[in-house]
Parts: structure tokens; C-alpha cells; sequence
């Protein structure tokens, strides 16, 4: 078993490498002359306004909260889905219940607008 | 073979573990524990829990850490409010309660040293015999994981979202 994972062993190395190799050339064999302009954030684009320290908005994290919980559900759905015709009536039914309960959540986040974005 | 990549993938885990707790910068902090979840996922492999192993790669390094870093992000401190790196009466007291907890956790851990090697199934760990058990003996679990996940979801909303 451990044996099918040499391929993902030998990417990861290779990845590694590459990576590690691209910073060191370019350390050694890239020019460094810096100016003004080259180092402003945007060359040649926009010129930056304010502070980059702004405040996100909570909005953002209940996004990203939902999606979670829903990522999640359907984490537990793939070991279902790999023996549901060995489960039949009774796996769909349990996966029934499962998805029900969260269906009421789901509800609930819609009715009080979580979704929108105001 | 496999020993020396457990002892690899638990020196990195161990090792970026300790590069998230004495980064200044919260950013550094979370991308250095993006590595350890990624050792941590090889060692899984190692115990053969295959299904745990990539769960833990897309749900924890994909899912979870980006939550991480939005939090870091709406939280957005300042270098001044980060405060400085002086020891305080708390810190002191954080690092004696971690230090018992270490203690017991390693005192957990020589109780279950003396066990034999136990010889798994083939198909052990994979997302075949996960589902297979989650619907037997573990039924009542998973679907109170659904209640979990839920009192998650309502927890989300009513935290972040504006009273009208």
C-alpha cells in the first residue's frame, strides 16, 4: 500500500527541489539594481493610496465559515458514495438524516440573510 | 524506509511546529503551519490512515488555514499592538501550564508504548473501510457530527452577522 505513494514521494522532492533551486539561481545570477520605481509596489501601475493595513470585513469570515461547515458534509459524504450500492436503502436513508439536519441549518443561514452581501 | 520517513516527516512537523509559536509575524506563523499539516498528513500515510491523510491535506491545509489567515487578516494587528516580546506574569504561567500538560501528554503516551505491532488490513484506513465502519458501529456519531457541524453553522451566524 505504502508503495502507491512513491509517485506523490517523488513529485514532492522534485517540487522541492525546484523551488529551492529557482530561489538560489536567481540569488546568485539575478542583477540586483534597485531604484525608487522598482521597488514602489506597482511599477508603472496605480501609485498606492493609504495604509495596507485595512481592516477586513467580518463578512469575509462568515463566508468562509459556511463554507467549511459545508466542506465538511462533504467530506463524510465520500466514504458513503465509495459503498453506497453496498449500503443500498438503509446508507441513503442515514445519508438522508445527515443532509437533513444540515438542510435545517441551511435554512436557517438563508432566512437571516447570511448569504447576501449587504 | 519507513522509519527514517517518519522520523523525517515528524522532525519537520516537530520543527515547523516550533517555527509557528516564535515567528513574530502571525502570517509567518500560519504559512509555517500550513508545512507542519502537510508533515503531519505523511505521518497519517505512515499509520496507513490514507483517508484521515488527505482529508487532513484538503480540509486543514486548504480549508481551515485559510480561515487562520482571514482571522490574522481581520484581526490585523499592528507591530505596537502585537505588543513586545518581554516575558509577562502570563506568559509565565502559559509556559507552566503547557509544560504539565506536555507532561501528562507524555505520560498518555508511555501507556500505550508496550502494545505490540498490530498487523492491519489491507484495505485499512482507506475510504472504503472508513465508510463501512461509519455506517455499522460509528452510526450515531456521524450523524451527530451532523448536529456538530449545525450548532457550527448558527454559531457562524450568529457571531458575525448584523442584529436588524
Amino acid at each position: 500500500m505504502l508503495n502507491e505513494y512513491l509517485p506523490i514521494l517523488i513529485l514532492f522532492i522534485i517540487n522541492i527541489a525546484f523551488a529551492v533551486g529557482i530561489i538560489i539561481f536567481s540569488h546568485f545570477l539575478g542583477p540586483r539594481k534597485s531604484s525608487a520605481e522598482k521597488l514602489s509596489p506597482y511599477e508603472s501601475g496605480v501609485p498606492p493610496v493609504g495604509d495596507t493595513r485595512i481592516r477586513f470585513s467580518v463578512k469575509f469570515y462568515l463566508i468562509a465559515m459556511l463554507f467549511i461547515v459545508f466542506d465538511i458534509e462533504v467530506v463524510f459524504m465520500y466514504p458513503w458514495a465509495v459503498i453506497f450500492k453496498k449500503l443500498g436503502l438503509f446508507g441513503f436513508v442515514e445519508m438522508f438524516v445527515f443532509i437533513g439536519i444540515l438542510l435545517i441549518g441551511y435554512v436557517y443561514v438563508w432566512k437571516k440573510g447570511a448569504l447576501k452581501w449587504e | 524506509m519507513e522509519t527514517m520517513l517518519f522520523y523525517f516527516f515528524a522532525f519537520v512537523a516537530v520543527a515547523t511546529a516550533l517555527l509557528v509559536i516564535t515567528r513574530r509575524n502571525p502570517i509567518h506563523s500560519a504559512l509555517w503551519l500550513v508545512l507542519c499539516f502537510f508533515s503531519l498528513a505523511a505521518v497519517y500515510v505512515l499509520l496507513s490512515a490514507h483517508f484521515i491523510a488527505i482529508i487532513q491535506i484538503m480540509v486543514y491545509v486548504g480549508a481551515i488555514m485559510v480561515l487562520v489567515l482571514f482571522v490574522i487578516m481581520l484581526l490585523n494587528l499592528s507591530e505596537k499592538e502585537l505588543g513586545d516580546a518581554k516575558p509577562t506574569v502570563l506568559k509565565f504561567c502559559g509556559v507552566i501550564l503547557s509544560g504539565i500538560f506536555m507532561v501528562l501528554l507524555a505520560d498518555g503516551v508511555k501507556v500505550l508504548a508496550p502494545q505490540a505491532a498490530v498487523s492491519v488490513d489491507e484495505k485499512f484506513g482507506t475510504a472504503e473501510m472508513l465508510g463501512r465502519l461509519l455506517f455499522t458501529d460509528y452510526l450515531l456519531p456521524f450523524e451527530i457530527a451532523s448536529l456538530l457541524l449545525l450548532t457550527a453553522m448558527i454559531g457562524a451566524v450568529v457571531l458575525a452577522k448584523k442584529r436588524r
